[in-house]
């Protein structure tokens, strides 16, 4: 018994290597000077920490741009894909009405739609439109992209607020819409803003839709891949660990819902 | 749960806004999408199709994709299950671990595909680590080594994609109970036989999700062979951006595309088929 309690430390203990190991990596490289990046063997150690690599990343051409392109369709995704899909997450949850299984089968079939299969003729109808190279264009396809996810994630949230509460509300005098702000509202906040960082962090990841979109505005994933080839190691490094960072900090703020999310509501 | 009647009317209401804005941006492109790909300057063609397929990038491409999931899905699988199993044990510091592994769940295929770059490349950590201990360089991900090359990829979608399977899994294991095994382990049953017997049957339903997922989400890598090995390494995804982006040419780019669409709508069928007779869709 004493041996297979080793064991499955051992075997954890590997994982979070295997895991852990490659940020710390990305995390020196791109916190050496380009003088130590050019030597041979690199060292393993943090020895010789520099901000010069980050700091002409990110003063490259585009690159503060495209942070500042990332952030705000980021945050205009989160608005808009809440906007539209809240409510309708609200009423999967409280109402029965007629074509709801086709309604959720259509949600969970465009969750099969390859992000490919849209980007390309949605470049020619925002050509046509005068949306090309906008962060609107972006904004639009993340939007589509969270969209299923965002109500069958507020569905979810929602059934687990009693309805008898929001009745109850309404029996006191309560509107429908007071009832909602006063009693719903409140108890489901935590759940969507775990969901508007999940819809965050898809739109900050995405890189194709936003690369065949856009040529001037580009998000920051979207530059750092569309200049991959011409780049110096250097820069790719930086930009691997610019790319990574948020995503400890998303972890870090939705770890108590992961499970919920990923694991139960949304696959 | 849910109520019937005069609420009808509100729901409709409340579900509109989503139902314009998914047709106006599935739908339609999707219609455009078709027409591009199948119409040219002078009517019905397909010579779109037809150039598509005379590109020796293309059969490669599909090779590779097609590759990459028959490799890299088993070893993904048992990993993913391995590390519920290990945490369902209770180890020491099981939320450190936990925390850690999930990590790569926000992590975009480019940058795990930039973090793998600074192991991998020539004069990179792993061969670093080599000359460390004595040992020489080699060159991984140079095109005169496919195997390395490929392995490459496969180890760093590996490390970001394996998080994913990884969470189903342990959601649908919080499902099973506990004294299932117990009660197994009172019978006698040894640790292998409550897995095979008891554990892994009850999980099946998460397996199958994951798995048809995970073949959806396969099929759309691409930076991470990129940004690994250039077009060195060309995927299905990837050649559609070159037709669209180096060689202008967004007719080819669009059928590329159809044949990704083909794909994962096989791998979809499969995955609504399997959630359908389930008690609830968000279940």
């Amino acid at each position: 018994m004493r041996g297979w309690r080793l064991a499955v430390q051992l075997g954890c203990v590997a994982i979070t290597l295997f895991m852990a190991v490659p940020l710390y990596l990305i995390a020196l490289a791109a916190l050496s000077s380009r003088r130590s990046l050019n030597e041979f063997p690199l060292t393993l150690l943090p020895t010789d920490v520099s901000g010069e690599t980050m700091s002409t990343f990110l003063r490259s051409t585009g690159i503060a741009g495209g942070l500042i392109n990332s952030i705000t369709v980021g945050l205009s995704t989160v608005a808009l894909a809440l906007l539209i899909g809240l409510p309708a997450g609200y009423a999967l949850a409280r109402w029965t009405f007629r074509g709801k299984d086709a309604y959720q089968l259509a949600l969970l079939l465009t969750r099969a739609l390859p992000i490919v299969v849209l980007s390309v003729p949605l470049a020619r109808i925002f050509l046509s439109t005068g949306l090309y190279d906008t962060t609107y264009a972006v904004i639009l396809l993340h939007t589509a992209l969270a969209l299923p996810t965002t109500v069958l994630i507020t569905s979810a949230i929602f059934l687990g607020v009693p309805r008898e509460q929001e009745e109850a509300a309404m029996i006191f005098g309560a509107s429908p819409l007071a009832a909602f702000l006063r009693v719903v509202a409140p108890q489901a906040l935590p759940g969507i803003a775990a969901s508007a960082v999940f819809t965050f962090v898809l739109s900050w990841n995405e890189v194709l839709g936003a690369s065949i979109l856009t040529l001037n505005r580009r998000t920051l994933p979207a530059q750092v891949f569309t200049t991959l080839a011409d780049s110096p190691l250097a820069f790719r490094f930086a930009g691997g660990l610019a790319l990574v960072l948020p995503a400890l900090l998303f972890i870090a703020a939705v770890r108590r819902y992961l499970l919920n999310m990923w694991g139960t509501t949304l696959r | 749960m849910t109520r019937r009647g005069p609420g009808v009317p509100g729901a409709v209401w409340l579900i509109l806004p989503s139902l314009i804005f998914m047709a106006v941006l599935f739908l339609w492109p999707l219609a455009v999408g078709v027409t591009q790909a199948f119409s040219g300057p002078d009517g019905p063609t397909t010579a779109y199709l037809r150039r598509m397929l005379d590109d020796p990038y293309f059969w490669q491409a599909t090779r590779n994709t097609a590759l990459l999931i028959v490799v890299l899905l088993p070893v993904q699988f048992a990993l993913a299950l391995t590390m519920a199993l290990l945490l369902r044990q209770r180890p020491r510091l099981a939320g450190l671990h936990f925390s850690i592994w999930v990590v790569p769940l926000a992590i975009s295929d480019l940058a795990a595909g930039l973090v793998w770059l600074s192991i991998f490349t020539d004069r990179g950590y792993l061969n670093s680590a080599l000359a460390h201990v004595g040992a020489g360089s080699y060159s991984w991900l140079s095109f005169e080594h496919p195997v390395t090359m490929f392995l490459a990829v496969v180890i760093a979608e590996l490390w970001r994609a394996t998080s994913l399977v990884f969470v189903i899994l342990m959601a649908g294991l919080q499902g099973i109970p506990r004294d299932y095994e117990e009660a197994a382990a009172v019978f006698g049953a040894g640790y292998w036989q409550r897995l095979r017997h008891v554990l892994l049957p009850q999980l099946r339903p998460s397996l199958q999700v994951a798995l048809i997922l995970r073949t959806i989400l396969a099929l759309e890598a691409f930076a991470v062979a990129q940004a690994l090995t250039g077009r060195n390494l060309p995927l299905l995804v990837g050649e559609t951006y070159q037709w669209y982006y180096t060689l202008q040419n967004p007719n080819v780019a669009t059928a590329i595309a159809l044949v990704v669409l083909a794909l994962s709508s096989v791998a979809a069928i499969g995955y609504l088929r399997l959630i359908r007779p389930g008690p609830g869709v968000t279940g």
